[in-house]
C-alpha cells in the first residue's frame, strides 16, 4: 500500500489481526489491479474507522454520565433503553437533526471550518493507535510522533473557534486554549519522549513489543511512574477536561470557545472531546501498560493462559477505559484552576521534573538498571 | 441619648430632634454633609454604618432618611433631611463618607428624582436609562402608555452624570465616561450561569485581569416597595418571600416585627418559637445551597448534590408544616400560619443527626483540596474598614472581622435567651467567608438543638384587628436573614396601607462591593467572589 503499510505481525495467536489483513489484501490483489484493491481498502477502513468513532463516543457519552452520576449520589440515564443504554443514541440523534443556527457578523468560512479541524486532529489520531495485535490502520517508523503532531492540530481548530464566532467570551476562551494545550504539549511531548527514550523506538507496533515480557510501568519503574503521572495531568489538560477545563468554563465563559455553535457543529466539538479523552487515555496504555498484551504475571501460567484468551482489541479499550475512569474521577472531584495557576503548575512545576526525569531515565537506561 | 444630643446640638445650632423609639435628628441640607462627618468621625459616636438611605416624598417636600449605625455601641440613629423644590430637588451627597451611599443615592435618585451633589456617578440604579417620571413619588403618572414594554434593545450610554457645587455655590452637570475607549468591555449578564440570576456586570479585561467593573441591577425589578404603598398591611407580608426567596422565614418574621411593634402586638410564646426554629432551618438551608452552588462556580459540581441532599431534607420538614418548599408565606402579624406538623420534632432531629457527619464530608471533599485552597484563599479580600463601609453584613461581612450579627446586636424574638457563638473570621477572603458559612450552620444547628425539645405549648396566634390600621408614625426592625441585615422601615399615615414602605436588603451592598475587590484579579476570581459574596439578585432589584 506505498507508503502506508498495513502491519505485518510476525506473533502467531488467537488474533493475530495482521495475518487477517495481509489474506485479505492478497486476496483482493489477486482480483482487481493493485491501485483498485489500495483504493477499496482504503475506503473500507475510512468507513470502518468512523463507524467506531461514533459509536466510542457515544459510549463515552454514556459511560461519563453514568460515571458522574454514581458519584453524585444519582442514577444517570435510565429511561432510553435498559440502563439507559439507547440515550446517547437518541441525543446524538437530536443532535444531527437541530438546526445550525446562521450568525451574522462572522467569519463564515473559518467558522464552518473549525469544528471539522478540530475533529479531523482527533480522527488522525486513532490512524496510529494500536487496536489489537496487527489492527493498526498505517505503522511507519515514527507513529508516536505523528500521533503527537496530529493531536496538536485541534488547537487550532479551537483558537479558529473562538476568533471567527466575533464573541468575546469565544475569544476568552480561545485564548485560554492556546497558551494551555501549547504549555501541556510540552508535558504531553516530554513524558512520551522519555517512554520513546526507554522503547528505543517511536515506531507503535515496535513499543507494544518491547513490552511483551512487562510493561513499561514495571520494567522502568521510578521514572515511568513519574512520566505516567505528568503525562496523566498533563493529558487531562490537553482535552480540555477538568479541572482544566477552562477553556469552556461554563460558569466564567458560558460555554467558552464553542458558544456561538449549533446543531452538528457543536456536536463535532462534542466528540471531538471525548474521543480526545479516548486517545489520551490510549496512548498511556500504549506507552505504559502494554497497549493490547494481555496481564500476565511471570509465573504463573495458567492464569497467563486465560488471559490471553482474552482478545487483544479488548485488552486495549479495557486499559484505555479504566485511565479514561481515573481522568473522568478528577473531572467530578475537583474545582477547576485558574488561568496563572494552571501555568504555574506546567512551567514551574512539571517541565523541570520532566526534564529531570528525562536525564533519569537515560541514567537508567545507560546503567541497565531496569527489567 | 440625651449626651448625643448636646453634642449634636452645640455643634450643629440649626439641628432639631426627635426621640421617640428612635432618635432622630433634622437638619437643613446644607449641613448634612458635615453633621454626619461629625457622627462618622467622632470617637465616641463612630456611626460608621450607613445601614441604608430611605427616599420620601412627603407631599409637599421631598428628601431622604438616612439610617446610622455604630460598629462600636450599635445605636442606631436617623438623620432627616428635606428640600422643597419638587421640579429640580437637589441634596448633597455623602458618597464620599461611605462608599455604600453612591449606590443608596442613585437609588433615591431613580424612585424620587433627587440629585445628589457629589455623587461621582449619577445615574438610575433599578430603571431603564429612558424611563419617564419617578416611580415612587407619590404625583407619579403610572399610566402605562409612558412606560410601554419596550421590544427594542436596552438602550445604553457609556456616559454617567456629576454634579459639582463651585466655590461660588453654583452647581454645574460634568459628563463623565464609565470606561477608557480603549477598554475591552465584557458583558457578563444578565443572562450568565455564574451571576445566580438577572445581574449584569460590565467588565473592562485586560487579557484575564480585570481592570474595571460597572454593575448594573433592575432586570428583576418588580418595585415592591411602591407596590407596598398600595396593599394593606397583611397583604404587604406577602412580597417578603419574593425577594431572598432562601430567607423567606426570616423575611416574613422581620416584616412582622415591624407591623407588631407599630401595633402593639405580641406573638405568643410558642409562635415566637416557632419563628426563630423555622429562620434558623432557613439559614442551614440556604447555607447548604450556597456551598453547594459556589462549588459549583468553581468547577466542583459533584458537591452541589452533597449539600442538597441535607437541604432537601429541611424542605421535606418545611412543606409539612408550611405547604410549600420556596416562597413560604408562614409568619403571620401576631403568630404563624398553622401549627408544627406532628412529626416535626422527630424530623428535626433526624435532621440535626446527619448533619455532623455532612459537614465532615464537605470539608473532606472541598474545603482541604489544594485547587480549592488555591482558588479560595487571598482572592477577594475584604478588609475591616471597606466591609463597613460598603455595608457588607451577614457571614460575608463576620468574615472580615465585623460582628455585626442582627441577632447579637439587637436581638428580637427570643434570641437573647439562646446560646450561639456569632461566627467571626479575620481574613476576609472568600475561603473566610465559605468557612463562615459552613461554621453558621453548626450555629444554627446548636439553637435548634436548644429549642426543639422545649416547644411550649399554647396559642400559635394573637388576637390581631380585623382591619389593621397603624397609628401615625415611622418604625424601623432589623432582623438577620441569611445573608446579612434585612431592615424594614414602615412610615404610616394612620391607614390601613403603609404610607411608604422601605426594604433595606443584604444583597444590593454585596454586588456593589464587587468592583472595588476585583479590581487587578482574574476573571476566574470574579466567579469565585460573586459566588462567596452570595448575592441574590431579586432581593437586591426588589
Amino acid at each position: 500500500m506505498g507508503s502506508e503499510q498495513l502491519i505485518q505481525s510476525s506473533s502467531l495467536t488467537v488474533d493475530d489481526f495482521g495475518s487477517w489483513t495481509a489474506a485479505f489484501d492478497s486476496m483482493l490483489n489477486s482480483w482487481m489491479p493493485s491501485w483498485c484493491a489500495t483504493l477499496l481498502e482504503c475506503v473500507l477502513v475510512g468507513v470502518g474507522l468512523l463507524l467506531v468513532y461514533a459509536l466510542l463516543a457515544l459510549f463515552y457519552i454514556l459511560y461519563e454520565r453514568k460515571v458522574c452520576a454514581y458519584f453524585q449520589c444519582r442514577l444517570g440515564p435510565n429511561r432510553v433503553g435498559p440502563w439507559g443504554l439507547f440515550q446517547a443514541f437518541a441525543d446524538m440523534f437530536k443532535m444531527l437533526i437541530k438546526e445550525i443556527i446562521e450568525l451574522k457578523h462572522i467569519d463564515k468560512f473559518l467558522f464552518a471550518l473549525a469544528p471539522y479541524l478540530v475533529i479531523i486532529a482527533s480522527m488522525l489520531c486513532f490512524a496510529v493507535l494500536p487496536w489489537g495485535n496487527g489492527l493498526q490502520i498505517i505503522n511507519f517508523n515514527i507513529g508516536i510522533f505523528f500521533l503527537l503532531a496530529c493531536s496538536s492540530i485541534g488547537v487550532l481548530g479551537i483558537l479558529l473557534a473562538g476568533w471567527s464566532s466575533n464573541n468575546k467570551f469565544t475569544l476568552v476562551g480561545a485564548l485560554r486554549s492556546g497558551s494551555q494545550m501549547v504549555s501541556y504539549e510540552l508535558s504531553v511531548g516530554l513524558s512520551i519522549l522519555t517512554m520513546c527514550c526507554f522503547a528505543g523506538t517511536l515506531d507503535v507496533a515496535e513499543i507494544v513489543n518491547a513490552q511483551r515480557d512487562h510493561w513499561f510501568i514495571v520494567s522502568a519503574h521510578v521514572p515511568a511512574i513519574i512520566a505516567f503521572l505528568i503525562y496523566l495531568v498533563a493529558g487531562t489538560a490537553e482535552t480540555n477536561r477538568g479541572p482544566f477545563d477552562l477553556p469552556e468554563a461554563e460558569s466564567e465563559l458560558t460555554a467558552g470557545y464553542h458558544t456561538e455553535y449549533s446543531g452538528i457543529h457543536f456536536g463535532f466539538f462534542y466528540l471531538a472531546e471525548y474521543l480526545n479523552l479516548f486517545i489520551v487515555s490510549g496512548v498511556a496504555a500504549l506507552m505504559f501498560f502494554g497497549g493490547w498484551l494481555p496481564f500476565n504475571i511471570e509465573g504463573w501460567d495458567g492464569f497467563n493462559h486465560i488471559m490471553g484468551y482474552i482478545p487483544s482489541v479488548l485488552w486495549f479499550l479495557i486499559k484505555a477505559f479504566i485511565i479514561s475512569f481515573v481522568i473522568i474521577w478528577f473531572k467530578w472531584t475537583f474545582p477547576r484552576l485558574r488561568i496563572d495557576q494552571l501555568l504555574k503548575l506546567e512551567w514551574k512545576y512539571l517541565l523541570p521534573i520532566n526534564l529531570f526525569n528525562l536525564v533519569l531515565m537515560t541514567v537508567i537506561i545507560l546503567t541497565g538498571f531496569h527489567f | 441619648m440625651s449626651n448625643l444630643q448636646e453634642k449634636i446640638a452645640k455643634l450643629f445650632p440649626e439641628a432639631s430632634f426627635e426621640d421617640a423609639g428612635e432618635f432622630r435628628i433634622t437638619v437643613p441640607d446644607a449641613r448634612l454633609h458635615d453633621l454626619v462627618k461629625t457622627l462618622r468621625d467622632d470617637s465616641e459616636l463612630r456611626f460608621d454604618y450607613l445601614v441604608t438611605i430611605v427616599g420620601m416624598d412627603w407631599k409637599t417636600s421631598l428628601g431622604c432618611i438616612y439610617y446610622l449605625m455604630s460598629t462600636r455601641s450599635k445605636q442606631v440613629i436617623a438623620v432627616k433631611v428635606s428640600t422643597d423644590d419638587r421640579d429640580k430637588p437637589m441634596l448633597h451627597s455623602i458618597a464620599d463618607l461611605y462608599h455604600i451611599a453612591q449606590f443608596y443615592e442613585r437609588e433615591v435618585y431613580d424612585f424620587y428624582g433627587i440629585i445628589f451633589i457629589g455623587n461621582p456617578d449619577m445615574r438610575r440604579l433599578f430603571l431603564n436609562i429612558d424611563w419617564k417620571g419617578y416611580p415612587l413619588r407619590k404625583d407619579y403618572d403610572d399610566n402605562p402608555s409612558l412606560n410601554p414594554v419596550s421590544i427594542e434593545n436596552e438602550r445604553q450610554s457609556d456616559f454617567t452624570d456629576q454634579w459639582v457645587e463651585t466655590a461660588s455655590g453654583e452647581v454645574r452637570k460634568n459628563e463623565r465616561r464609565i470606561f477608557a475607549p480603549e477598554d475591552f468591555v465584557v458583558n457578563i449578564g444578565p443572562q450568565h450561569p455564574a451571576t445566580h440570576g438577572v445581574l449584569r456586570f460590565r467588565t473592562a479585561i485586560d487579557g484575564e485581569t480585570i481592570k474595571r467593573i460597572d454593575v448594573y441591577m433592575g432586570y428583576i425589578h418588580r418595585g415592591i416597595e411602591k407596590l407596598c404603598e398600595d396593599l394593606n398591611y397583611p397583604q404587604t407580608l406577602h412580597f417578603m418571600d419574593r425577594m431572598d426567596y432562601f430567607s423567606a422565614h426570616n423575611y416574613h418574621h422581620g416584616l412582622c416585627l415591624c407591623i407588631e411593634k407599630a401595633a402593639g402586638i405580641e406573638a405568643p410564646r410558642r409562635a415566637q418559637v416557632i419563628r426563630v426554629l423555622m429562620d434558623e432551618l432557613s439559614r442551614i438551608a440556604s447555607h447548604c445551597l450556597f456551598l453547594g452552588t459556589f462549588c459549583m462556580d468553581l468547577g466542583a459540581t459533584t458537591m452541589l448534590f452533597y449539600t442538597l441532599r441535607v437541604r432537601e431534607q429541611i424542605l421535606d420538614i418545611m412543606e409539612r408544616t408550611c405547604g410549600a418548599r420556596m416562597t413560604f408565606n408562614y409568619d403571620t402579624i401576631g403568630g404563624v400560619m398553622q401549627d408544627l406538623d406532628e412529626n416535626f420534632v422527630a424530623d428535626v432531629k433526624a435532621l440535626l443527626d446527619v448533619i455532623p457527619a455532612n459537614i465532615k464530608e464537605y470539608n473532606k471533599l472541598f474545603t482541604g483540596n489544594v485547587i480549592t485552597r488555591n482558588r479560595m484563599e487571598g482572592v477577594g479580600v475584604l478588609t475591616n474598614e471597606d466591609a463597613v463601609s460598603y455595608a457588607i453584613t451577614g457571614p460575608s461581612g463576620r468574615a472580615s472581622g465585623w460582628a455585626c450579627d442582627v441577632r447579637k446586636t439587637h436581638p428580637y424574638a427570643i434570641y437573647n435567651e439562646l446560646e450561639f457563638d456569632e461566627v467571626i473570621r479575620h481574613e476576609g477572603d472568600s475561603m473566610a467567608r465559605f468557612k463562615n458559612r459552613i461554621d453558621e450552620i453548626t450555629q444554627s444547628a446548636r439553637i435548634i438543638a436548644q429549642l426543639i425539645d422545649n416547644i411550649p405549648e399554647g396559642e400559635i396566634q394573637a388576637k390581631v384587628p380585623k382591619v389593621l390600621k397603624l397609628p401615625v408614625g415611622h418604625w424601623f426592625q432589623l432582623v438577620e436573614g441569611c445573608r446579612g441585615l434585612f431592615g424594614v422601615y414602615i412610615e404610616s399615615d394612620g391607614s390601613t396601607k403603609p404610607y411608604r414602605m422601605k426594604l433595606v436588603t443584604p444583597s444590593m451592598p454585596a454586588a456593589c462591593v464587587v468592583d472595588h475587590i476585583t479590581r487587578g484579579q482574574k476573571i476566574a476570581d470574579l466567579i469565585t467572589i460573586g459566588g462567596s459574596m452570595d448575592y441574590i439578585v431579586p432581593d437586591m432589584d426588589r
